[in-house]
């Protein structure tokens, strides 16, 4: 991990490619992380990855409700030769969750992103194959928010197909 | 037009006959549905395969057949009511999936595990991957047509089953490690039946070395099968044996020690060309290592607690129960409500069977998470099978798939 102080170079470093692109930081356990602009996200990892960080560990996504803007998507990166770890944090609105892909950096990020909109409703511009991943593909409502109730969901069968899914409400 | 009918129609609009894109018989594609229960796909994995003969163009493999919502349940549990819930995504590294966890938890808690603690983590954890490297072996040996490994192996892992038994109680899916060390001390017997164990463990994987080694079907099935490069494997985020077998030598528990891994001596075996044979070899030669961990850390073993002594968060000993006041209330207060977290993230990565296996925990100060995430490696290590077996042989698809070794149950969680 980069110390505070690694961090806030960094975050200036990437201030001064582009003015907007980092919110701010956070460093907490140890923990560093960048909050980045949503919209300009995408520049943010690229000018990491060729920084060094160049492994993108875990892609996953998080609501902050009743925090806003609600959804956050984190990428854990990964600097194999220093051993150095370092988060990006991009929050997005429910209103309008659009957020760039990042496949054409790390083509592994095609899986954990297609979870993310399967399961918080991210969209991801620029997927080459966004579609629901773990949920059935005719799933209405995004399970993993946190206004989403547990349980409760009737079994699907035959007969009951066409007014079972989505009645939650 | 409803989302329901829409889905049917698309369903069925999906042929498994033959179509003809060219001239003559050889220039057909033909799509193939292998799974979701097929007993190749080590899960209910269901994967479309595009044949042009006996040739595979195109695999896209289709999950969320055990999607069980677990880490939707988590955010409604306790802390401590977590570990069992998360223990169940990746059912072959039980251990593994609670140590990550209780790592998150403990960074956010900032508090120390005592060393035997460690220790015995670390005792666990490694056995914990010696039994599911052996369940891999004996049903990849399987598919490749070698019956008797199964048995073999299956012998070996009752044995690390009837161990986990006598530490936890359970054979399976152990609660063992909890938040601030492990649940209880190695009963009597413990030391004795593990140190046999490891005497005997290396025998064995000798034997199982020279039951598939000199064996020439295995050797045809595996060498130059559907190798894949390094860089092409850490584009994909693949970690752990698979990218070990490609030559590069990435192991958290050398390059970010945890829980004592630092105090042990142990290689980290390597392929050379990442082919189907290395991903074997690796996996195997890891069973030693494994081995050689115990071993280290069973003669080393510390004396002192196994739980931290922190009473806001780790149970008090059940006798101090009938003489303390204090000793009670903590008892009720956890056992009721569980420990509060103060607010924050962590993410805790740790090296499981399958690669670099990631807790992400969200504390919102309350006594249960606001969020839980496993980067689970079988879910992204996946990806790599559309790229392995392109243009090989559908029969070696079945054997990169052994050869992947992945868990449905930690795919989809």
């Amino acid at each position: 991990m980069p110390d505070a102080t690694g961090l806030e170079l960094i975050a200036h470093e990437l201030r001064d490619a582009d003015g907007d692109s980092v919110l701010g930081t956070e460093f907490a356990h140890g923990r560093a992380a960048l909050i980045a602009e949503p919209r300009l996200v995408h520049g943010v990892l690229e000018r990491l990855k060729a920084r060094g960080y160049g492994f993108l560990a875990s892609l996953h996504g998080c609501d902050y409700y009743p925090e806003e803007p609600r959804l956050g998507v984190l990428y854990e990166l990964l600097d194999m030769h220093e051993v150095d770890r370092i988060s990006v944090k991009a929050r997005v609105d429910t209103g309008a969750p659009h957020i760039p892909s990042v496949v054409d950096l790390w083509p592994g990020a095609n899986h954990p992103e297609r979870e993310v909109y399967d399961m918080f409703g991210v969209v991801f511009d620029g997927h080459p194959d966004l579609r629901r991943i773990l949920m059935p593909e005719d799933y209405e409502g995004f399970p993993q928010r946190r206004d989403f109730p547990i349980g409760g969901e009737p079994v699907l069968f035959t007969y009951n197909e066409e007014n079972s899914y989505g009645k939650w409400q | 037009m409803s989302a329901t009918s829409d889905y049917r129609r698309r369903e069925e609009s999906i042929t498994l006959s033959s179509e003809t894109i060219g001239q003559g018989e050889t220039h057909e594609l033909l799509t193939l549905n292998i799974g979701p229960h097929h007993p190749a796909t080590h899960g209910v994995l269901r994967l479309l395969v595009t044949l042009e003969g006996e040739i595979v163009r195109d695999v896209q493999p289709i999950i969320g057949y055990v999607h069980t919502g677990i880490e939707k349940t988590c955010e409604d549990k306790a802390y401590w009511k977590v570990i069992p819930c998360v223990e169940r995504m990746d059912y072959l590294s039980y251990y593994f999936n609670a140590m990550a966890f209780c790592g998150a938890v403990e960074t956010l808690l900032e508090i120390e595990v005592p060393p035997r603690g460690q220790y015995l983590r670390v005792i666990h954890l490694e056995l914990n991957r010696i039994m599911s490297h052996l369940v891999w072996l004996g049903t990849s040996a399987l598919d490749l047509g070698a019956m008797s490994m199964f048995w073999y192996c299956f012998r070996e892992r009752e044995t690390i089953l009837d161990l986990f038994e006598m530490s936890s109680g359970q054979r399976m899916h152990t609660r063992y490690i909890q938040v601030g060390g492990v649940m209880e001390d190695i009963p009597s017997g413990f030391v004795e039946k593990l140190a046999a164990f490891v005497k005997d463990m290396p025998h064995r994987a000798d034997q199982y070395a020279a039951l598939l080694e000199q064996n020439e079907i295995v050797l045809q099935r595996l060498r130059n099968v559907c190798p894949l490069d390094e860089q092409t494997l850490l584009g994909l985020g693949v970690t752990g044996p698979l990218l070990r077998a490609a030559g590069n030598p990435w192991d958290l528990r050398k390059a970010q020690p945890y829980s004592s891994y630092d105090h042990f001596e142990f290689k980290i075996p390597v392929g050379t060309v990442g082919d189907n044979y290395d991903r074997f070899r690796v996996r195997h030669a890891e069973l030693y290592e494994s081995t050689r961990i115990i071993d280290q850390a069973l003669e080393g073993l510390p004396e002192g607690p196994h739980i931290t002594p922190d009473r806001k968060v780790a149970l008090p000993p059940r006798h101090e129960l009938a003489t303390s006041m204090e000793a009670l209330i903590h008892h009720f207060k956890l056992v009721t409500e569980g420990f509060r977290v103060p607010e924050g993230e962590a993410y805790y990565p740790i090296e499981s069977p399958r690669g670099e296996l990631g807790c992400f925990v969200r504390a919102d100060g309350s006594a249960k998470p606001a969020r839980v995430h496993m980067r689970d490696p079988s879910f992204v290590n996946l990806q790599a099978t559309a790229p392995m077996v392109k243009d090989a042989y559908i029969a070696d698809l079945i054997a990169t798939l052994a050869m992947l070794d992945p868990i449905l149950g930690g795919i989809d969680r």
